[in-house]
C-alpha cells in the first residue's frame, strides 16, 4: 500500500507539471484558488473567452481530452494518465468548466454513434474548445424520469422537425453544437419512441432564454425550438434507439474519477477554527467539534475512496462502484454545513453582503446554491436508486408506464 | 499509487472468510451468547494454528512477522463473522502495548504465548463512566504493587496477562501515569465478570489488591504509550466495524430481496432501497478512512493519530448505521432472538465504546487536525 507513482506514472507527471508550469495563465491562479465554492465567476475576464484560450493552448500542446484518440483530438493517454493530467492541472482545471459538458458526455456519445465523418469534423473542434457543446436532455415534463420527454421529431423528407422545449440547460448561450434527445414515436411505450440527434444551436427556431434560479443567478437556459431543421446525417443511433444512445451519455456523467466535488469542509475547519463567538472560538465548543468530525471523515472518506479508484486504475483495472457515492455525499454535505455556518454567526448570518459577513459571503451563497447540488446530474434520490439498483441488486421500481403507449401516459396529478 | 491491498493480502483475507465461514458460523457465536462459554475456546485454537493471532509479531517472537496490513485484513473478517474471542484485546491492545513498550525479557515471556493462543490479554484502562483520560485514572502503584479497581476490561475475566494504567504521581500532568504488566494467574487481581451490550464478548471488573506489578515502558511514559496503543486498536477495530457494516448491509440486502410484502419484494420500495443505498454509502466511506488508516499504522507514518480518529469515527458511524438499519429492514422478525440482526447491532454499540466513545475521538481527531494546521 503506497501513495507513490508508479515510474512511468512519475515521468508523465513530471512532463505534465513542466508544460502546466510553462504555459498557465498565472495571473488567474490566485483566483481560481479562491473560488473553491459553487460555480467560478472571474472578476476582470470571460470564464467562456479565457477558458477557451486555455483549453486551445492544451489541445495545441497536446492536453485536451487525452484520453481520446489522437485522430479525434486526444493524446490517447490510459485513465491514469487523465488522472494525473487532471491533478496536475490543478486550479486551473476550473477553467475547463464550459466544455465539461462537451468533453465529458456530448464528446463521448459522438464517439459511439457518430460516423467517422462526424468524429473527424467535430471531436477535434470540442476537443480544442473552439466548438462548444451542450446537452438537451432535460424538460418540464421530464427531469429524474429523462425517458417522459416531449420534445417532438417529425420526418420530413430527409430532415427532421424539432418542435418542444428544454430546460436547464447549461451553456446553451454560448454553445455551438447541441445533442438532443427527442420523442419520434408517441404510440409505442416511453423508451421506446426516442430518437437522438446533434444540431448548429444557430439553426432557425432555435430561441434560448435564460432561467432566473433560486439563488438569483442565471446559469442556466430553457431552449426552445419551433419546426427547427435537423438533417437525419445528424441522427445518433437508430430511430427508436435514443434511451440507449443516451444511457452512454449519462454513463460518462457518472465515470469521472477524480472529479473535484466541492463539499465546503475545508472552508468550514478554517471559519471554525477562526470565528470568535461569545463562549470563545467556534472550534473550542463541543457541538461544533462533534460536527466538524463527522463533516471530517466524510470528505477524507471521500478523498481516499477516490484514490481506491485511482490505484484500480494505475494497475489497468475498473474501478468498482464505490465513486458513486460522491455526489451524494458532497451535495448533502454542503448544503448542511452552509446552514451550520451561518448558525453560528448569529443573527447577522442573514446578511450576505461581502462586507456584512465574516466569510465575504461564501457560506450564503453556499446556501442559496447548495440546493442545486442535491438536483442537477441526478437527484438524491435517483442516485440512491442507482446504488441500489445497480451496486446493491435490488429490483427496480415498479413502472405503471412501462408498457403503456407514451401518448397513453398519464400527464396530470390531481385533476 | 497503489492504495489497495496487495494480492497476497487480499488471498489472507479470501483465507481467513473462508476459515470463519467454518468455524464460525452464527450457531457457533450463539453458543457464547447465551452464556454457554465465555469464548469459543476451539476457534481460538484455530485462530492459532492459523497464524492470525501473531501475524503482525515478529518472527523472534514467535509471530509470522508479516506485518499490519496483514492483521487489518483478518480484523475484517473477524468483525464480520462476529468471532466470539477475545481477539481485540489479546492482539490490538496487548500484544500492541508489549511490541511498543516492552522489554525484550518482557516480550520473550508473552508475545510466543499470544502468537501460539496460549496466552490471552487485555489492557486496564477503564475505571467506570468517562473516556480515556489520565485523570480518570485512580488505580494506584507504589513501589511496583498496584491497588484499585478496573471497569470494563474486555476479556479481563479470561485474561492470563493484564496491562494496566496506574497513576504514580498526582502533579496533573500526563507523565502521572505508567503501564504495569500483571500476570493474572500470580494473585492479587480478582475478576469478576459483568453482564454487557455484547455477550460474544466478555467485560470485566478487575479488583487489585496489593498485587504485584512488574512495570511495563518507562515511568511517567504510561499516558503516551496507551495513547499509541488506542490510535492502533482504533485503525485494526475499525476493520472489524467494516466488516461488520458490510455483513449487516448484506444480510438487509438478501432479506430485502427475499421478502415479499404488498405482494412485491420489499426491496423494490424506494424507502427500503434509499435505506440500504445510504447504508451502502456509509460503509463505503468507512472502508476508505480504514485504508487510510491502515496506510499510516502499517508505515508509522506521523499521520497515524489522525487517521486513526477518522477510520475510528467513520467505522463507528457506519457499524451503527448499518446495525440499526439492518434490523429496521428486517421488521418485525429483526427483534426477535433467533434471527441474528441483534448480534450485529450488540457488537456495532459495544465496538462503538470500547476505545473510548465517539464524542471522545471526535474531539480527538479535531485537536489533531488543529495541531496539524498549526505546524
Amino acid at each position: 500500500m503506497n501513495f507513490d507513482d508508479t515510474p512511468q506514472e512519475a515521468a508523465f507527471r513530471e512532463t505534465a507539471r513542466a508544460w502546466v508550469a510553462a504555459n498557465a495563465p498565472k495571473e488567474l491562479e490566485e483566483e481560481l484558488a479562491s473560488s473553491s465554492l459553487g460555480r467560478i465567476r472571474l472578476k476582470h475576464a470571460d470564464i467562456v473567452e479565457v477558458g477557451k484560450a486555455w483549453q486551445k493552448k492544451k489541445a495545441d500542446g497536446g492536453w485536451a481530452c487525452l484520453h481520446w484518440p489522437k485522430d479525434y483530438g486526444g493524446r490517447g493517454a490510459t485513465p491514469i494518465e487523465r488522472v494525473i493530467w487532471q491533478q496536475e492541472e490543478g486550479v486551473y482545471g476550473k477553467l475547463t468548466q464550459p466544455f465539461q459538458i462537451g468533453e465529458g458526455m456530448c464528446g463521448p456519445t459522438v464517439m459511439a454513434y457518430g460516423s467517422e465523418e462526424h468524429k473527424r469534423r467535430y471531436l477535434p473542434k470540442l476537443a480544442s474548445g473552439e466548438e462548444i457543446w451542450c446537452q438537451l436532455f432535460s424538460e418540464p415534463a421530464g427531469g429524474s424520469d429523462v425517458a417522459g420527454l416531449r420534445t417532438r421529431a417529425e420526418k420530413r423528407g430527409d430532415d427532421w422537425v424539432i418542435n418542444g422545449q428544454k430546460i436547464w440547460t447549461s451553456g446553451a448561450h454560448y454553445s455551438d453544437y447541441g445533442l438532443l434527445i427527442t420523442r419520434t414515436d408517441p404510440n409505442v411505450p416511453k423508451h421506446k419512441g426516442l430518437t437522438m440527434f446533434f444540431l448548429d444551436m444557430k439553426s432557425p427556431g432555435v430561441e434560448i432564454r435564460p432561467i432566473k434560479q433560486a439563488n438569483g443567478m442565471q446559469e442556466f437556459n430553457e431552449v426552445y425550438f419551433t419546426d427547427v431543421v435537423i438533417p437525419d446525417s445528424q441522427r445518433l443511433g437508430a430511430v427508436g434507439d435514443g434511451w440507449n444512445v443516451s444511457l452512454t451519455t449519462l454513463m460518462n456523467e457518472r465515470m469521472s474519477i477524480g472529479a473535484r466535488l466541492a463539499t465546503g469542509f475545508p472552508e468550514m475547519f478554517e471559519f471554525c477554527a477562526n470565528l470568535m463567538t461569545d463562549d470563545g472560538l467556534a472550534i473550542d465548543d463541543r457541538a461544533t467539534r462533534s460536527k466538524l468530525a463527522s463533516w471530517a471523515v466524510k470528505a477524507s472518506g471521500l478523498k481516499y475512496t477516490s484514490y481506491r479508484a485511482i490505484s484500480a486504475l494505475s494497475k489497468g483495472d475498473r474501478p468498482g462502484p464505490e465513486n458513486s457515492i460522491g455526489k451524494l455525499v458532497a451535495g448533502v454535505m454542503l448544503q448542511d454545513i452552509a446552514t451550520y455556518a451561518m448558525d453560528l454567526e448569529g443573527a447577522a448570518g442573514v446578511l450576505t453582503g461581502a462586507d456584512e459577513t465574516v466569510t465575504q459571503g461564501q457560506f450564503q451563497q453556499m446556501l442559496l446554491t447548495s440546493p442545486s447540488m442535491r438536483i442537477a446530474g441526478g437527484t438524491d434520490e435517483i442516485l440512491r436508486n442507482i446504488i441500489a439498483e445497480r451496486v446493491l441488486g435490488l429490483p427496480g421500481d415498479i413502472r405503471v408506464d412501462k408498457d403503456v403507449p407514451f401518448n397513453k401516459v398519464p400527464t396530470k396529478g390531481r385533476s | 499509487m497503489n492504495f489497495d491491498f496487495s494480492d497476497d493480502q487480499k488471498q489472507l483475507r479470501d483465507q481467513a472468510r473462508k476459515f470463519l465461514a467454518e468455524k464460525c458460523p452464527p450457531k457457533a457465536v450463539r453458543v457464547v451468547l447465551d452464556g454457554k462459554e465465555p469464548y469459543d475456546r476451539a476457534l481460538w485454537k484455530g485462530f492459532a494454528e492459523m497464524g492470525f493471532l501473531g501475524v503482525a509479531i515478529p518472527e523472534e517472537y514467535g509471530g509470522a512477522g508479516a506485518g499490519h496490513l496483514e492483521l487489518c485484513v483478518i480484523a475484517e473478517e473477524v468483525g464480520r463473522a462476529l468471532a466470539p474471542v477475545p481477539f481485540s484485546s489479546t492482539v490490538y491492545l496487548a500484544a500492541e502495548a508489549l511490541m511498543l513498550a516492552g522489554s525484550d525479557a518482557q516480550k520473550q515471556a508473552w508475545l510466543p504465548k499470544i502468537a501460539s493462543g496460549e496466552a490471552i490479554g487485555t489492557l486496564a484502562l477503564f475505571e467506570g463512566t468517562g473516556n480515556p483520560s489520565p485523570k480518570a485514572i485512580k488505580l494506584e502503584a507504589t513501589n511496583g504493587v498496584l491497588n484499585g479497581t478496573k471497569k470494563p476490561v474486555a476479556d479481563g475475566a479470561i485474561a492470563d496477562l493484564i496491562i494496566v494504567a496506574a497513576r504514580t504521581a498526582s502533579t496533573g500532568r500526563d507523565s502521572d501515569i505508567s503501564l504495569f504488566l500483571v500476570d493474572a494467574k500470580s494473585g492479587g487481581v480478582e475478576a469478576k465478570a459483568l453482564t454487557n451490550l455484547d455477550p460474544t464478548r466478555g467485560q470485566a471488573e478487575l479488583t487489585f489488591a496489593n498485587c504485584k506489578a512488574e512495570p511495563l515502558g518507562a515511568p511517567g511514559e504510561g499516558w503516551s504509550i496507551i495513547t499509541q496503543v488506542l490510535d492502533r486498536a482504533a485503525v485494526l477495530t475499525a476493520f472489524e466495524q467494516v466488516g461488520g457494516s458490510d455483513r449487516a448491509l448484506e444480510m438487509g440486502r438478501d432479506y430485502a430481496l427475499d421478502r415479499i410484502a404488498f405482494g412485491r419484494p420489499i426491496g423494490s420500495f424506494q424507502a427500503v432501497k434509499h435505506m440500504l443505498a445510504d447504508m451502502y454509502v456509509s460503509a463505503t466511506l468507512a472502508r476508505s478512512n480504514a485504508y487510510y488508516g491502515a496506510w499510516a499504522l502499517s508505515t508509522n507514518a506521523p499521520e497515524l493519530p489522525e487517521a486513526a480518529a477518522s477510520a475510528r469515527i467513520s467505522a463507528t458511524q457506519a457499524f451503527q448505521h448499518c446495525g440499526k438499519n439492518n434490523i429496521q429492514v428486517h421488521g418485525g422478525m429483526g427483534f426477535t432472538w433467533e434471527f441474528d440482526c441483534h448480534m450485529y447491532y450488540r457488537r456495532a454499540n459495544a465496538l462503538a465504546l470500547g476505545l473510548g466513545s465517539l464524542s471522545y475521538w471526535e474531539d480527538q481527531l479535531i485537536d489533531r487536525m488543529r495541531k496539524r494546521n498549526a505546524a
